[in-house]
């Protein structure tokens, strides 16, 4: 037979199987024919992630009766004021601008340090030794308690060459306590977790590409900063929103490093930078103070704004996962992240 | 041609004497469709050793399953259209390359001629993509790979030639299709951008004044009309073969002499693959080609003359008719004959 006549006689399949070859549902292997322990484990495996959701779903449900029933507007738009009572202490406008300012100011310092550091180790990573000390410093920082920090910076900020960044008492002692220097400590929170998502992010850029950039005459640093860069923008942004939650929940640094007032107390001089040489609060150690543990004792305030900090994070972790989970059109939307710093934001405009 | 460099002819005049080849000999007489037997058999390639009388058999249907099995008729004449005068840019002589201290290209010997593709064949780590790498010196970038022997470019050693301004040079076009997270408009604007223009030209030059050159690039890879109204869409949103056509618009923007494609097709589909196969035999009259390939059907479609590496070694090196049709050397028969591969 003639190869022709072969295919002639063999026809081409339809474009789809016909209905009463498609199976129905998929083929079962049921559980109960595992050995006892697998069994065991799996339902232990069942157990834990119900666990989990129950007392994740637990803490978002208190605080969200709690914190609707005490959460008012004007809450949000109030200055905390001085009074024994629920209605004279006022809301917690300060410590939400405080919670934004330390944020901002934590990860204006981590991102660009946190991606620098991250493409010398990923792209770099010469001298070896010195790249292996890098990595294991980011690691001691990542597992050390933010309150160690804290310690640290307070004795570092003391020094009188670093007075700049707080305020100097009439005695000529150094504060040590502000925006920036809580911000400072903040940063190290946020490092690690922005090293390593671009770590990640860059890891996973094929070798060709990078080639394909050499390939067209263009330099390391070059690639690097039109490349490299925007292919992991997903993965910067979702470690600044990750280090943008720590930050937004630690406690041990305001209350050290920030002085944990209930106003941002200005340093006195330029408006802006008075404020950021000068103390203040955040949501947390807000918190903190009206909870029934705290000086203030108003549950019910401590509640409320416990209630606009568990919105915060959540907000944020649900950027986070937009962010990072790769779906049609995520890119073109990532496009418009154009405020991170190291963008490649020439021309942006023009993919968005 | 780009202000950037001196003209083309002036710096040929600069370095060694061009050397001027007669057009491509026609296949010896011995290469006869019977001469193929082994390889239409074992291979299952189609019948006679894929050389077309001239461009007008040269057919490259658009779609359909008949663009994988581009008709090819058995008449062992010239394969391609002759492109008239060839002009030798790149010699390869003696190199030897090496990983570590393993020596996975030794001692070849080879000419890159504008006016011609040279396919490289060989079965893998065979040592072609090593070879091909280290003509724009990317071997350079993977640590202890070490080189012996002289590679010039126009008579220069591009050894002692900038390592940028070679690529921009001798451009390549890699077996992934790998477009940079942009705009299809930025990513061949990002190869316009020099890393050391020319003085008296800005190095971030307009869209106004690069648009131009990026539409020429783009109609020269064919891809232009396919995208002419989205320029500004994300590169990645592209197919496979548009995507590949894109970077091999890239290679091109930068007008180089010697155009490198690593495996171009083999991540894309058959219709994709004839188009970008059709590209290439009409890119060779203006800019050498190398080409690696493990498809030996594509090789015998696009290629002027083919080199055959077994191990490191340069095995055989001939007009496509010849290698295909009459190969002088016994592992070249069993390679092209199919029996390894």
């Amino acid at each position: 037979m003639s190869s022709a006549s072969a295919s002639q006689a063999l026809g081409s399949p339809p474009l789809a199987p016909p209905a009463e070859a498609l199976r129905r549902g998929r083929p079962r292997n049921s559980v109960g024919s595992w050995p006892l322990i697998d069994r065991a484990a799996y339902m232990l495996c069942w157990a834990v992630g119900i666990g989990l959701c129950v007392a994740a779903g637990a803490i978002v449900a208190l605080m969200l009766v709690k914190g609707i029933a005490y959460v008012r507007p004007n809450l949000l738009f109030t200055s905390p004021g001085v009074g024994a009572t629920q209605a004279t202490s006022g809301g917690f406008l300060d410590p939400i601008v405080g919670t934004l300012l330390l944020g901002g100011l934590g990860v204006l310092i981590a991102a660009p340090l946190g991606v620098a550091v991250a493409v010398w180790l990923g792209e770099y990573g010469r001298p070896a030794p010195l790249a292996r000390a890098v990595e294991s410093g980011i690691e001691m920082i990542a597992g050390a308690p933010s309150v160690v920090l804290a310690i640290f910076g307070l004795l570092m900020f003391s020094r009188p060459f670093l007075a700049f960044l707080s305020q100097t008492s009439a005695g000529g002692s150094v504060f040590g306590r502000s925006f920036f220097t809580a911000g400072a400590m903040m940063s190290l929170l946020a490092l690690p977790l922005i090293v390593g998502a671009t770590r990640e992010g860059l890891a996973q850029v094929p070798g060709h590409v990078r080639e394909a950039s050499y390939a067209l005459g263009k330099a390391k640093i070059t690639t690097i900063r039109k490349v490299l860069l925007p292919s992991v923008r997903r993965n910067i942004a979702g470690g600044v929103t990750l280090g943008l939650g720590r930050i937004i929940g630690d406690t041990a640094i305001v209350v050290i490093l920030l002085g944990a007032t209930l106003h941002l107390e200005g340093a006195g001089g330029a408006p802006g930078l008075s404020t950021l040489r000068g103390t203040g609060g955040t949501l947390t150690s807000y918190v903190k103070y009206f909870s029934p543990a705290g000086e203030g004792n108003q549950a019910e305030k401590a509640y409320a704004a416990a209630f606009v900090l568990l919105l915060m994070v959540i907000g944020l972790n649900a950027l986070v996962t937009r962010i990072t989970h790769e779906r049609r059109g995520m890119f073109e939307r990532m496009m418009a992240w154009s405020w991170l710093p190291f963008w490649n934001t020439r021309n942006e405009e023009d993919v968005v | 041609m780009s202000p950037a460099r001196p003209p083309r002819a002036r710096r040929i005049a600069g370095g060694a004497a061009p050397t001027i080849i007669e057009p491509r000999p026609l296949p010896p007489p011995g290469a006869s469709p019977d001469a193929t037997t082994g390889l239409q058999g074992a291979a299952g390639l189609p019948a006679g050793p894929g050389l077309a009388g001239g461009p007008a058999t040269r057919t490259f249907p658009q779609n359909g399953h008949a663009a994988a099995h581009a008709a090819i008729p058995s008449a062992p004449t010239s394969a391609l259209a002759p492109t008239g005068a060839t002009v030798e840019r790149m010699a390869i002589e003696g190199v030897w390359l090496a990983y570590g201290d393993r020596w996975v290209v030794r001692d070849v010997n080879l000419p890159v001629r504008q006016g011609e593709v040279l396919a490289l064949i060989g079965a893998s780590g065979s040592g072609k993509t090593t070879l091909l790498r280290s003509l724009n010196r990317l071997t350079e970038i993977t640590d202890g790979a070490t080189r012996a022997g002289r590679i010039t470019l126009d008579g220069e050693e591009i050894e002692t030639m900038e390592v940028n301004a070679l690529r921009r040079r001798i451009s390549m076009v890699f077996q992934q299709p790998n477009p940079f997270p942009m705009s299809i408009y930025e990513n061949v604007a990002y190869a316009l951008r020099e890393e050391h223009p020319p003085k008296g030209r800005r190095r971030r030059r307009s869209r106004k004044e690069l648009e131009p050159e990026v539409i020429a690039a783009l109609q020269r890879a064919g891809l232009y009309e396919e995208v002419a109204s989205d320029l500004d869409h994300p590169a990645l949103r592209l197919s496979g073969g548009q995507q590949q056509r894109l970077c091999i618009a890239r290679g091109l923007a930068v007008k180089p002499e010697v155009l490198l494609l690593d495996e171009p097709c083999s991540a894309l589909d058959p219709i994709s693959t004839a188009t970008i196969e059709k590209l290439i035999v009409e890119l060779r009259s203006d800019v050498a080609i190398v080409i690696v390939t493990h498809n030996l059907q594509q090789a015998m479609r696009v290629a002027d003359h083919v080199a055959f590496m077994h191990l490191g070694e340069l095995v055989e090196y001939g007009p496509s008719a010849q290698i295909f049709g009459a190969p002088r050397n016994q592992r070249t028969r069993d390679y092209v004959g199919g029996v390894f591969g």
